[in-house]
């Protein structure tokens, strides 16, 4: 018997998420850190293995390290397989050719190879910017049971909202009879989530064709669906009802990780049924002092926290000094926090040090923005950073 | 030097009857996401053991499913890396090994495939962080044929059973002694811990299979203080020895203090089998001072000074105080527990008061529900 698989996943994480501006100078977005422990990549990649997909080719392209390291073999997601497995896809000389990957079809067209050599019968199209829990086995179901050439997933958005989106325009039977990129006057409020499934050899056809296309942009939204659909391609919209947030911006990626919070949060990462898994960090149980105060937050192991602590999102191995408090704030691994500084409304990338007595941020109610501080930042002692501004580098204190 | 590792997960599963009833020694969770051996083993690795075998008796599932194939240690090797050691007996024998030494004689296959020169042999009684590699070293510069790991300590009165301590000249062994009546003197209080070249061990385990010894302390090292350079290393930093229930107690504790937490943890290389829990949640009524609290809990009520494992729930209005609660342990609404331990999957129902005492901690065991 030949080995094959049903479904490859094809994971494009090569974007460089400018929009979350100093979290992505030096890593790519979906290696960006996600409620304490994860990094955004864990959920698609998480959501392929619950589903029962055990092949994954990663697409990579900007600054891939960080991200490459984190997946190493796949251990951590179980998917260290002899055949399958998570695969890191970047870009290649090849005989006749090389070249970055210009758009996300050309990036699946440059590994149709890899693709083949599992011989599947669908291929998965996924994007690693996306926080959510997914079943794309149900969605599979769905594309075979509409005996479909594309199926596109699609969540229900506020119609003041729809604009933001590319929309789905269906017909009652969930058939797509036409793609609309950020309408100014959306017909529907159905918007693609950028996951696509497409049967592998019609996938395989319109690549091929593509890519022949010298005025194409060879990308699926632009490009490929348009054209399946213009060809009159079987285009299914499968409607998902559940937390999807793109985390592209600051703010979404704020809001993603804040809804976290709370007794009866908006979105549940502890569920055990579809638990996200992640490579976790090597770290003792966290410590909370004698004189920290601990209301409505996310704590990691491996801290140590002897301030005050309100609704914020700790990663690992934090340090939160004697006297400084955190509110409404993010921080991610490896973070220290001086004592008697104050942090509000802020995001923190890893192993940046917030010096003693230091001011970041403005609370939220002031309407001055999320302070954003990237990693490995010094922030002097009693040095401050106001709200809505990003810092890259080293701050100093004013006065000196 | 290269170094093959042995440890002893089983021996001194007296000190401790209540949490080895259904595990090993090695396999009895600590510090709020550590099992004992996780200490030992970590200490290998640090020291750059990469063979390493673990003797095992009875109860040992929750061992194996432990350590696995050794990956979370980076022991999962073609060439060497653990290997659990179950007791080896022939059709003929129907009797477990009852010593040491007759544990050594089931894994003579062990010792003779590892090309390694020394041994270093280790319990799991205990917590400390020691550098096998310095171990090994004075033992080759003081030429001894077995050194053996000593702390300057009292000797915990409570134990189960009755300490080893030494007499040293010159940091040479002259006499051993088992300390059974209380004294408040310090006293050079053996940690179980041996290094000897591993031809060496072979020619013991030989001998003791014609000639029926026993008992390794008894009969091969008290026996021959003379004709043997038997040297001591003092270990001076941390040390918890598991030696009785309260002693697991207070050296969970322990680690509520600062200096020895960070001792213990700060570099950040005690290796365990890694489980993917969500990071733990705080609710809005929740308080908590002095304690260390694992992956994976939820805490709406209180807790103070004490050690809590990971995916514990401690619902709203409840208070624990100076405990250690295992994991995947639920604690009801407005119950007050103090001076507690709970084992894993215990589940306490809403309004029950709980307490024992700081000398004499209650104990409830795995899968209780009160």
């Amino acid at each position: 018997m030949i080995r094959k698989k049903k479904c490859v996943a094809m994971l494009l994480a090569g974007g460089q998420g400018s929009r979350l501006y100093a979290l992505t100078n030096n890593i790519a977005k979906p290696a960006v850190s996600f409620g304490g422990k994860y990094r955004i990549i864990d959920f698609p990649l998480s959501n392929c293995v619950n589903s029962g997909i055990d092949t994954v080719g990663v697409l990579t392209q900007y600054q891939p390290l960080v991200l490459n390291d984190y997946i190493g073999n796949g251990q951590p997601w179980d998917l260290d397989r002899a055949f399958g497995g998570v695969h890191i896809l970047s870009p290649y000389q090849g005989k006749h050719s090389s070249d970055w990957y210009k758009g996300t079809a050309n990036a699946i067209y440059q590994n149709l190879h890899f693709l083949q050599q599992f011989d599947p019968d669908y291929v998965l199209v996924l994007s690693g910017d996306h926080i959510y829990k997914m079943n794309y086995s149900i969605m599979l179901n769905y594309h075979r049971a509409n005996n479909a050439d594309c199926t596109i997933a699609a969540i229900n958005v506020p119609i003041e909202e729809a604009s933001r989106f590319g929309i789905l325009n269906t017909n009652p039977d969930g058939s797509i009879y036409e793609f609309e990129e950020k309408p100014k006057k959306p017909k529907s409020t159905l918007a693609s989530m950028g996951i696509y499934i497409f049967s592998a050899k019609k996938l395989y056809k319109y690549l091929e064709e593509d890519s022949k296309n010298p005025n194409s942009s060879n990308d699926f939204g632009k490009d490929v669906l348009p054209k399946m659909l213009a060809d009159g391609a079987k285009m299914m919209a499968y409607e998902f009802k559940g937390y999807w947030k793109d985390v592209g911006t600051v703010d979404s990626l704020y809001e993603a990780n804040m809804d976290l919070l709370g007794d009866n949060p908006v979105f549940d990462v502890s569920d055990t049924s579809w638990k996200i898994q992640s490579r976790s960090p090597l770290a003792p149980p966290h410590y909370i002092g004698d004189n920290a105060k601990i209301d409505n937050s996310i704590i990691m192991s491996g801290c140590e926290i002897e301030g005050t602590l309100e609704n914020s999102v700790l990663a690992s191995s934090v340090i939160i000094g004697k006297g400084a408090v955190v509110k409404n704030s993010i921080i991610m691994s490896d973070v220290t926090i001086g004592e008697g500084a104050v942090v509000e409304y802020s995001i923190i990338d890893e192993r940046t040090v917030i010096g003693k007595n230091a001011k970041i941020g403005n609370a939220k109610a002031e309407g001055k923005g999320i302070a954003l501080l990237g990693r490995d930042i010094t922030v002097e002692d009693g040095a401050s950073v106001i709200g809505g501004t990003i810092i890259d580098k080293d701050v100093k204190r004013e006065d000196k | 030097m290269k170094a093959v590792g042995i440890i002893f997960s089983n021996i001194h599963d007296n000190n401790v009857p209540e949490l080895v009833r259904i595990r090993t020694l090695g396999s009895i969770p600590f510090g709020g996401r550590y099992r004992l051996i996780d200490f030992p083993l970590s200490n290998m690795v640090n020291s750059g053991i990469d063979t390493v075998g673990i003797i095992t008796k009875s109860n040992y599932q929750s061992l194996i499913d432990h350590v696995g194939s050794g990956k979370d240690w980076d022991l999962a090797r073609k060439d060497g890396g653990v290997i659990i050691l179950p007791p080896f007996g022939d059709n003929s024998s129907k009797n477990l090994y009852t010593s040491r030494l007759e544990a050594l004689k089931g894994i003579t296959n062990f010792l003779f495939r590892a090309d390694e020169d020394y041994v270093v042999m280790t319990d799991c009684d205990s917590v400390s962080r020691i550098n096998y590699n310095d171990v090994i070293e004075a033992h080759i510069r003081n030429r001894a044929d077995i050194t053996l790991v000593y702390k300057k300590c009292m000797p915990d009165h409570g134990a189960e059973e009755s300490a080893i301590t030494f007499d040293m000249v010159d940091n040479r062994i002259v006499g051993i002694n088992q300390v059974a009546e209380v004294s408040d003197e310090k006293a050079n209080v053996f940690i179980n811990v041996f290094v000897l070249k591993k031809s060496l061990l072979q020619n013991i385990v030989m001998d003791a299979i014609s000639h029926n010894k026993k008992h390794f302390m008894a009969d091969v090292v008290a026996g021959n203080l003379k004709s043997m350079k038997i040297m001591g290393y003092e270990h001076t930093g941390f040390y918890a020895g598991i030696t009785s229930l309260q002693a697991f107690y207070d050296s969970n504790l322990a680690l509520l203090d600062e200096n020895n937490r960070h001792e213990i943890f700060g570099d950040r290389s005690v290796f365990t089998k890694i489980r993917d829990s969500a990071p733990t949640k705080y609710g809005h009524n929740a308080k908590v001072v002095n304690s260390m609290i694992a992956d994976g809990c939820v805490i709406e009520g209180e807790v103070e000074n004490s050690i809590i494992f990971r995916n514990v729930k401690v619902a709203r209005g409840t208070k624990v105080k100076n405990s250690i609660i295992m994991q995947n342990t639920v604690l009801g609404e407005n119950c007050s527990l103090n001076c507690i331990i709970a084992d894993k999957n215990v589940t306490i129902t809403d309004k029950k008061v709980l307490s024992g005492s700081e000398n004499h901690p209650f104990y409830v065991g795995k899968g209780i529900m009160i």
